[in-house]
């Protein structure tokens, strides 16, 4: 990787992240200082060059939200969808163009509440999209409501006495449904959430990747966690990885953050279903 | 060739025919039988059928399969017309060309799902919030419904904009004789002729055959619904935000001409003219046909844009301009608009699930 030295500092990486990026009249962007946004987008951009993915078949999409915004700002085909819609969306691009990798951000409320049903029937027909859900367990950009992640007893505006619901699981949902491969990491392990993305990537049929970020300005505000470094450290101190969560009980596990490939299997990718279907009615006619 | 096929048949004949390759769309009553004919259909001529996990999937399916290239459609009734409509405001205002086919049904709420209606005229042209950029196209039958299809892709696909053909189950179930064109001219949408350095996706060149990028060709393209400058990117200073506001408007002020289609049956003896739309368009000419005394008679096959100066100069000088419709008036309110002085409106309305009769107009001329 090339190096640089500007302002007697040594960055190794970021000017080949700013080939990446529509540096010229794009930022500043609109993330918050101390949001794990950046932490991802840092990440996914290494994944795709690392794998050499020709810039011209790169589809970014997205619904709505603060991860929602990353697509403005990578220099490739971008799609700022509606919010919830941006895998329906992106399940479109895929089918008018299965030679595109298209690779789908977006955020807790986003993928989980209003985008749900299209989470689950992306997964289940193994769709090809990378599928990426940053999980900050709140509405950030709205100002820090309730999310269908938001923890027991964690405070969110629209949670003022402390969420008394159960928060929902993109893993076991997306397991559940279908997908071919589901792994969470955090943004503390920038190192596993690289190899996650660049595997997922590698992958074929509908992947998901979890990642747990903070959002220290809305979030942890709400939750006596200001300070970025706080809820990095609440993030790392929740964290378990799949090995010795097979060891922990349910009632240990309750408040974890279980970090790990939960499935990782060959499927045949749903385009190339279809163009299958495609060539056996026409070979039949 | 002549054959007798149904309305649902002929719209979607009529978008293979146009080169429609994906089709994006969930099962409601009156509309079925398209989806169903294309899924068997589309994989026969190398396009997609995806039957979505809903409405709102399936708007935003056909709007990305557009968007990557490919000519897209979708067809649903009432409630699933309802559920598409922010995803028709995304393809407004990402100037995304779909074709969506509203085969109407009673209602409101889940309504009457057998029987036909006229309820959803001004839903099809507000439906979604904001001002926004639509076309509207109203067959009064099996024959009209192939020939507008064929229009709707075209229209969609010059202008980009979403062009929805309002049906009825009337039309959707009803067999009818059909001349089928042996040839169809098809548009093929034109791709940018500078490089992707130079290229502007909302170029102030806007309109009718302007080129425009799709996903995958180079151009690195970014579509959002927020509101946006020329190059694609969200902006929130009023001067871009008029010029985005006035550019969609634009696209549709410019082409009124092209646009436009009526079908007018003008008699300058005639102190009363008749405005009707779709299918009960059919029993207002049929009454117009009964009786002897001196009519003026205009169909819309556009609804909308809403032809404002042609109603206005045939209703100049009329004493009674009747509208019959089936619901509670929502064409009537609009002709409306166009009259002035003592012209007397009339409107003629039944909503009740079966057809608007001959002798229901009859009745009030």
């Amino acid at each position: 990787m090339a190096s640089a030295k500007t302002s007697g500092k040594k960055h190794s990486f970021t000017p080949m992240v700013h080939t990446y990026l529509r540096m010229d009249n794009r930022f500043p962007h609109v993330w918050c200082p101390g949001c794990g946004i950046g932490i991802l987008f840092a990440a996914l951009i290494h994944a795709l060059h690392e794998l050499n993915i020709p810039r011209d078949k790169i589809l970014l999409a997205s619904g709505i939200g603060c991860t929602s915004r990353m697509p403005g700002y990578l220099d490739t085909d971008t799609f700022h969808v509606l919010h919830g819609r941006a895998l329906a969306a992106a399940t479109g691009v895929k089918l008018a163009r299965p030679d595109m990798e298209v690779v789908v951000v977006g955020g807790d409320g986003d993928m989980l509440a209003i985008g749900g049903n299209h989470f689950i029937h992306a997964a289940r027909r193994n769709i090809g999209i990378t599928c990426i859900v940053l999980n900050n367990y709140n509405y950030a950009m709205t100002g820090g409501q309730q999310s269908p992640t938001t923890p027991r007893d964690m405070f969110a505006t629209t949670a003022p006495y402390g969420a008394i619901d159960d928060p929902a699981d993109a893993c076991s949902l997306a397991a559940a449904s279908g997908a071919a491969f589901v792994a969470r990491t955090t943004t503390y392990n920038f190192v596993q959430l690289k190899r996650f993305v660049k595997t997922a990537l590698s992958r074929k049929g509908f992947r998901l990747i979890e990642v747990v970020a903070q959002c220290p300005t809305i979030f942890g505000r709400l939750n006596r966690m200001p300070a970025t470094k706080d809820l990095i450290a609440w993030i790392k101190g929740h964290t378990v990885t799949l090995e010795a969560a097979k060891k922990m009980d349910a009632d240990e596990l309750r408040d974890k953050i279980v970090t790990g490939v939960f499935v990782d299997r060959e499927v045949e990718e749903y385009s190339d279903r279809y163009a299958r279907l495609i060539k056996k009615v026409r070979n039949a006619h | 060739m002549r054959r007798l096929v149904s309305g649902n048949e002929a719209c979607a004949e009529a978008a293979l025919r146009a080169g429609i390759r994906f089709f994006g769309g969930y099962p409601i009553t009156p509309s079925t039988e398209i989806a169903e004919l294309m899924a068997e259909e589309l994989p026969r001529v190398g396009g997609v059928f995806m039957q979505m996990e809903d409405e709102i999937a399936s708007i935003m399916a056909i709007v990305g399969a557009s968007a990557a290239g490919v000519p897209s459609m979708t067809a649903t009734s009432g409630p699933g017309f309802s559920l598409m409509q922010e995803g028709i405001g995304y393809a407004a205002m990402t100037e995304i060309p779909v074709v969506v086919v509203d085969v109407m049904r009673g209602g409101p709420a889940t309504g009457l799902p057998t029987k036909g209606s006229q309820g959803d005229l001004q839903q099809a042209r507000w439906g979604t919030h904001g001002d926004h950029p639509v076309v509207v196209f109203a067959p009064r039958g099996v024959e009209e419904t192939f020939a507008l299809t064929l229009r709707a892709v075209e229209v969609s696909e010059r202008l980009r904009v979403p062009v929805i053909l309002l049906t009825d189950e009337f039309i959707g179930h009803m067999r009818e004789i059909v001349s089928f064109p042996s040839r169809v001219e098809v548009y093929h949408r034109q791709r940018p002729r500078v490089a992707s350095s130079e290229y502007v996706h909302y170029a102030e060149e806007n309109n009718y055959n302007a080129p425009y990028a799709s996903y995958g060709e180079g151009y690195a393209i970014h579509l959002t619904g927020l509101t946006h400058r020329a190059d694609g990117f969200p902006i929130n200073d009023a001067p871009t935000i008029r010029w985005n506001n006035e550019r969609l408007r634009a696209k549709i002020e410019d082409n009124l001409a092209y646009l436009e289609d009526n079908y007018v049956d003008d008699d300058p003896d005639a102190d009363t003219l008749i405005v009707a739309v779709g299918s009960s368009a059919r029993s207002a000419y049929e009454a117009k046909l009964l009786t002897d005394k001196p009519l003026a008679y205009i169909r819309l096959l556009t609804l909308w844009p809403f032809p404002d100066a042609t109603i206005r100069g045939l209703a100049r000088g009329r004493k009674r301009v009747v509208v019959p419709e089936m619901n509670d008036g929502q064409l009537c309110r609009e002709v409306q608009r166009c009259l002035s002085g003592d012209t007397e409106l009339v409107s003629v309305t039944r909503n009740d699930g079966s057809m608007l009769t001959p002798q229901e107009v009859l009745e009030v001329l």
